[in-house]
């Protein structure tokens, strides 16, 4: 296919009652590109990630996927999409493999379950049972569910959030392999140094809205004229020159 | 293995009940500790004795050695002052007020105290010196099916499959929907249907044992009889079983808590306990609400299964019933797919 976007959403709104999760946001997400939404919590990142999956429908605004909107072709899109939610928490009782097993089950083509358990570094565990598993482990078998149907594109909600520097380190290594094998990933974080290691492009979040958007080095380099910058700048120092607030302490 | 997805949701479903030590004890242990439980509190009929108190009196030493003459007969000694505790409490039937000619203290509302009057009468009187004009000849009979615990088995069988159809599937719906596995499987190409559908499925895979446990607990230690055949109770078991799967995913179509899902399934079930003949008739009931007790579909189960099992009758026989069934699963599964809550 000859779309040149991945992803694509135009003036997107999302309302909860009183509360504007997302206040007409639009972002183009290259084909091939590992893209971040990083913001504060409550920036609208979740919400909008789930827009862009079809789990949930905009108040307004478009969104294209493949060159595909949800509304004419769920089947199709579900069978190229790679879905790892924040708050999942898989069964229990079932064992690594029989959990992989069972997603792999929903797609027409993808990888074999032993390759995903190789990709994640899980062969040692396929035994286990999910309960036994740690954080980072947790993750990855989250992230081998999200691979089972070799998707076009991989959606990874605060993928990392909740675990030690070792896990994360792993983690981000297993994203970088799916964007150098060609895969598109979309990822929010509230880690700044999660976007400048391992995205492309960062949309900087905050209020439901994009309030910058580029490659890690041009955003910080664009520190340059903000304030003078005496130290290594890093991209909560773009923020707290946009917002004046901090990214992680609200 | 088959890689389809039903069938992998099913298995997913099948590990995670037998690995749930809890959920292996209601489905199995515990209708077999109901049996048991029954059996005990209800013997056959007309084995317990009749026993009367006898209060203080100057000729109370006859009106025992009377009584003593008849075997069906027990004697207890009743202390002044206790005698309406012992009457309340059903620890004598009667109690005779040893004077000539005696008196009788009973409650004619009580059939064993009926009986009991019956009893001494015709002992003290025959003790008294009375001649019979004849004596008949008395034939008892033994017929199988028709002692209490006969009646009770097949009600608890139906029982069964209503709760564990009900709490399996609605727990473990409610559960996914909690810990958010169901907004991660509408994420993935997985068909709602093949979800909901799998739900019923490994229900089937454990109603075998589910029935045949209590069932053969009946015929082999409690005599039950089994008249109609095993087919016919495997499918009115079947078909019950999915309706009430299909009433779980209903009732749990909705609930976003534990607490949500636990006091819709006692709201749903607690009628059917009560007015569906589990413990006691339905009959029992006045004859304007019997339409809404015969439309339930546990009444609709328990009368089917005990006209297979006592009465041998044909599925023929019962067709109304499984049509009351099969409405019942049909509608639900249809209402709750459209109404299913995902996220």
């Amino acid at each position: 296919m000859s779309v040149a976007h991945a992803l694509r959403c135009r003036d997107l709104r999302k309302q909860y009652g009183d509360v504007v999760a997302v206040d007409g946001l639009s972002l183009a997400v290259h084909r091939g590109e590992c893209f971040g939404l990083l913001g504060p919590n409550g920036a609208g990142k979740t919400t909008t990630i789930e827009i862009l999956e079809g789990l949930l429908p905009p108040d307004a605004g478009d969104v294209e996927v493949l060159g595909m909107s949800w509304r004419t072709n769920e089947p199709e899109l579900r069978q190229r999409l790679g879905v790892q939610l924040q708050e999942t928490q898989l069964p229990d009782k079932l064992t690594v493999e029989e959990t992989v097993r069972l997603f792999r089950s929903f797609y027409h083509q993808g990888y074999a379950v032993d390759e995903l358990l190789g990709m994640v570094e899980l062969e040692a565990k396929r035994t286990s049972w999910v309960v036994k598993l740690s954080g980072g482990q947790k993750q990855r078998l989250a992230l081998a569910c999200a691979l089972a149907g070799k998707p076009d594109v991989l959606f990874l909600d605060e993928p990392t959030s909740g675990l030690d520097p070792q896990s994360r380190r792993q983690l981000w290594d297993l994203v970088r392999r799916v964007r150098d094998s060609g895969g598109t990933v979309l990822l929010t974080t509230h880690y700044m140094e999660e976007a400048e290691i391992l995205c492309d492009r960062v949309a900087i979040v905050d209020h439901g809205r994009v309030i910058a958007l580029g490659t890690p080095h041009e955003l910080i380099a664009s520190l340059g004229t903000v304030k003078a910058v005496t130290r290594h700048g890093t991209l909560e120092d773009v923020f707290m020159g946009l917002t004046g607030r901090h990214l992680r302490d609200e | 293995m088959s890689d389809r997805p039903l069938i992998q949701l099913t298995l997913a479903r099948l590990r995670e009940f037998v690995r749930e030590p809890e959920a292996l004890f209601w489905a199995f242990v515990f209708p077999v500790v109901m049996s048991v439980v029954m059996a005990v509190a209800f013997p056959a009929r007309g084995n317990s004795p009749v026993v009367i108190g006898i209060a203080a009196g100057a000729e109370a030493a006859g009106v025992r050695a009377a009584l003593a003459a008849e075997p069906a007969i027990t004697v207890r000694d009743v202390a002044p002052g206790s005698e309406q505790r012992a009457l309340r409490e059903g620890e004598v039937h009667l109690i005779v007020v040893p004077t000539m000619p005696p008196a009788y203290r009973f409650d004619p509302g009580r059939v064993e105290s009926r009986t009991a009057r019956l009893l001494v009468d015709d002992a003290l009187k025959r003790g008294a010196g009375r001649t019979d004009p004849w004596t008949a000849t008395e034939e008892p009979q033994q017929i199988p099916g028709s002692r209490y615990i006969d009646w009770l088995i097949p009600g608890l069988v139906g029982l069964g499959i209503m709760s564990t159809s009900m709490w399996g599937i609605g727990f473990s719906v409610a559960q996914s929907r909690m810990r958010k596995v169901l907004k991660l499987l509408v994420a993935t190409p997985m068909r709602r249907r093949d979800y909901l559908g799998a739900q019923m499925l490994a229900r089937l895979v454990f109603l075998a044992p589910e029935v045949a446990v209590p069932v053969a607990f009946g015929v082999y230690v409690l005599s039950m009889p089994m008249r109609g055949s095993v087919t016919a109770l495997v499918i009115v078991s079947v078909i019950g079983a999915l309706a009430f799967g299909a009433l779980g995913l209903f009732v749990a179509s909705r609930a976003r808590t534990f607490e949500a899902i636990s006091g819709l399934m006692n709201v749903s079930m607690l009628p059917m306990w009560l007015l569906s003949g589990v413990f006691f008739s339905a009959a029992n009931f006045p004859a304007t609400v019997q339409p809404v007790i015969q439309a339930l579909p546990l009444t609709a189960l328990n009368d089917a299964l005990r006209a297979v099992v006592l009465e041998a009758v044909t599925l023929r026989g019962i067709q109304a019933e499984l049509w009351t069934l099969m409405a019942w699963g049909i509608g639900s599964f249809a209402v709750a797919l459209r109404i299913f809550r995902w996220r």
